[in-house]
């Protein structure tokens, strides 16, 4: 048990200190984001009459599609410097590596999240900081780092990885995404428990399932 | 070489292949039988509820198949031999046909009836979502540089593919839930069947079943053909 | 025996790097693999490194059995390949730091500094890695792979890109670790470092061991003119 999170935190601290270094992921990841609500604004026309609408559904198309940018960048660097067999050597269990890895995600996703709530309450007059929408958001970002940061470490090894991780991630994150919408959309409506209640139980069931599975399956991935 | 034996259990699988083969066209042949010219004209929907026989068996054959690839991820993850992960990758392969009959039959039932080429509803939408995660399985595997990897990877996304089927299923369930009226689908015949009807469907099933089962098995044996030719030219270097 | 392999072969699609493979390590023994380019040398020593499965045959390595519990080779094993493994955007420190906590070296701020002096790379640990000439990263790799204090050293053709201080002190840092009762398997072109400091000259060519002597006994000339191209005479 030890030996697990001495290797998790050690691949936490050193990503941490890689992205404090650079800050690359969180600047472009943010960016891009920021682009992804303003050409869905103009391709929704967010007027009062439509918000309540599709403002849920613009905010998690913004993270979602954020979240894939920012999983591509778990593993991309590893695998292009080489420093994923650096991983490998270690004489620790892989699922102690996902571990760090997911944590480092899971950071990255919830900093961003963080950063367009500002531009979600600013431009679209969405009452974003209500308790629930925030507990939603939370669970969402760990499932989706959850099933993303597998699957990101499966894709770097393809040919087509720009390609292949959507492909992979998007099906897996649909079950997040549906109650992520459909949460968020009670949330901002200011509805309690009795509405919200079923989407924030299968998101936390989700993030449950998929954080054991994957953890267990990481090494197949891992491997020699 | 092969021994007697394995020459015996060879012959004795292209026969029974065979065998298998024309029972299962025979029985496809009662089954249109059955289908055009015995089974009842229902009352609300006409001549195209017959499309029911075709969309529904193939749909749950398609998600036969999806626990035929989940038993051979597993098996694979765990005992790490070719054959499990052959048994997953033909799964595959036989299912995405299954579903793509499935969901096809189902846009053409879905427009005269609801007017739609497709819904939202939550059969269909797990049906579609499954679909999709075979199309990347098999995806996957040809965009990975090493078979071994392929395997791998591939059984990781069998293996998560599961519960992901249950999770897509019930958010789709609780979404229409929340939408009633704008979801409906041909999942929503679920009231009790006319027996003859209910008879025609069980018949259709049944054939749809063994219909797969040889076609995994004829799969299974090629994969199996294909590495023994790649054991064979890697040996000749 | 410190490191034992039979019969090991190794296919990828539709090559075979390795045919079959025996070789044998004693505890203490630095053996030095020579070979063409592309006779499977790297191969050998990525699988020797569980970086890669051999597709048939069996090993062990320092004194665990293959597979078995990887992590217990994986903890008394130190490889040095073509790449330095380090983290471009990190310091020579910070870098060491997180290979110590990952193969969880108890002393780690006082075990980096000292791999860091022992490779010459003391003053310059707090400079990022991206910084440093090609040979100088190198150094760091080498501190990297002895960090733990492995029982054996996997070197695939450690000696490119240094220049001759750098390889007389790559030289005594091995002497050292030889001292220490660890061995060495180092793949290398360089066929009078190789033979200075082996014991044993292994040649490797299209995926078999075609010699397996004592150094004292490789004729550095017709080792020369073998590895030059020459395929008449093995030595």
């Amino acid at each position: 048990m030890r030996a697990y999170w001495r290797g998790a935190l050690a691949v936490y601290r050193k990503d941490l200190l890689l992205e404090a270094r650079s800050k690359e992921a969180v600047s472009t990841v943010a960016v891009f984001s920021l682009l992804v609500v303003f050409i869905f604004s103009f391709a929704f026309d967010p007027s009062p009459r439509t918000l309540a609408l599709v403002g849920p559904g613009i905010i998690w198309v913004s993270y979602t599609f954020g979240g894939i940018l920012g999983l591509n960048r778990a593993f991309s660097h590893e695998k292009d410097k080489g420093t994923l067999e650096g991983l490998v050597l270690a004489p620790l269990s892989k699922d102690a590596i996902y571990m760090g890895k997911f944590m480092g995600t899971l950071t990255l996703m919830l900093i961003v999240e963080l950063l367009m709530l500002p531009v979600f309450l600013f431009f679209f007059d969405l009452n974003v900081l209500s308790f629930w929408f925030l507990v939603i958001a939370l669970l969402a970002a760990t499932g989706f780092a959850a099933v993303g940061t597998l699957f990101s470490a499966i894709a770097v090894n393809t040919r087509s990885r720009e390609v292949m991780l959507p492909l992979l991630f998007l099906p897996m994150a649909l079950p997040v995404v549906i109650a992520a919408v459909a949460g968020t959309e009670d949330a901002l409506a200011g509805r309690g428990w009795a509405a919200l209640g079923q989407w924030v139980q299968l998101l936390i069931a989700y993030d449950f399932i998929f954080i054991v599975l994957s953890s267990l399956t990481f090494e197949f991935v891992l491997e020699e | 070489m092969a021994s007697a034996q394995q020459v015996r259990q060879r012959s004795f699988t292209g026969v029974a292949g065979l065998g298998l083969l024309v029972i299962v066209a025979i029985l496809l042949l009662v089954d249109l039988a059955l289908i055009f010219l015995w089974a009842p004209t229902e009352l609300v929907l006409g001549e195209v509820q017959r499309i029911f026989y075709l969309h529904v068996p193939s749909a749950l054959v398609g998600f036969m198949a999806f626990a035929v690839v989940a038993v051979g991820s597993v098996g694979y993850f765990w005992k790490r031999t070719a054959k499990w992960d052959r048994l997953a990758h033909s799964a595959v392969e036989v299912g995405v046909m299954f579903f793509t009959v499935a969901l096809i039959s189902g846009a053409i039932w879905a427009k005269p009836v609801w007017g739609t080429w497709w819904t939202w509803d939550p059969q269909l939408t797990t049906t579609f979502v499954l679909w999709v995660v075979y199309l990347v399985y098999l995806m996957v595997r040809a965009y990975v540089p090493s078979k071994d990897q392929a395997a791998r990877y591939s059984a990781v996304i069998g293996i998560m593919g599961f519960p992901l089927v249950l999770l897509v299923y019930r958010a789709a369930e609780l979404w229409a839930g929340i939408h009633p009226g704008t979801v409906v689908g041909p999942g929503a015949e679920s009231d009790a069947l006319d027996k003859d009807i209910s008879l025609v469907f069980t018949f259709s099933l049944a054939t749809f079943t063994l219909l797969f089962v040889y076609l995994l098995w004829q799969r299974v044996l090629v994969h199996k053909a294909e590495e023994t030719v790649e054991e064979l030219r890697a040996s000749i270097k | 025996m410190a490191v034992s392999l039979h019969s090991v072969r190794h296919t990828f699609g539709r090559t075979s790097a390795l045919l079959d493979i025996g070789l044998g390590v004693a505890w203490g023994e630095c053996v030095a693999l020579f070979g063409h380019n592309g006779a499977g040398k790297t191969t050998l020593l990525r699988i020797m490194a569980t970086l890669l499965k051999p597709t048939s045959g069996t090993m062990q390595m320092a004194g665990h059995p293959y597979p078995g519990d990887r992590s217990l080779i994986r903890a008394a094993t130190g490889f040095l390949g073509h790449q330095p493994l380090l983290y471009d955007d990190l310091t020579s420190r910070e870098n060491l730091r997180f290979y110590g906590r990952l193969f969880d070296v108890s002393d780690v701020e006082s075990r980096v500094s000292e791999v860091l002096e022992a490779v010459g790379m003391e003053r310059m640990a707090e400079r990022r890695v991206r910084t440093l000439s090609n040979g100088m990263q190198k150094r760091v790799a080498l501190a990297r792979a002895l960090l733990h204090r492995p029982k054996v050293l996997l070197l695939d053709e450690p000696e490119t890109g240094l220049d001759q201080a750098s390889l007389t002190l790559l030289e005594q840092v091995l002497k050292d670790s030889l001292q220490t009762g660890a061995s060495i398997v180092m793949a290398t072109h360089d066929v009078d470092f190789g033979l200075r400091l082996a014991h044993r000259a292994v040649v490797i060519d299209g995926g078999r061991v075609v010699k397996d002597v004592p150094a004292s006994e490789m004729d550095a000339d017709a080792l020369r003119e073998l590895l030059a191209g020459h395929r008449e005479h093995t030595p």
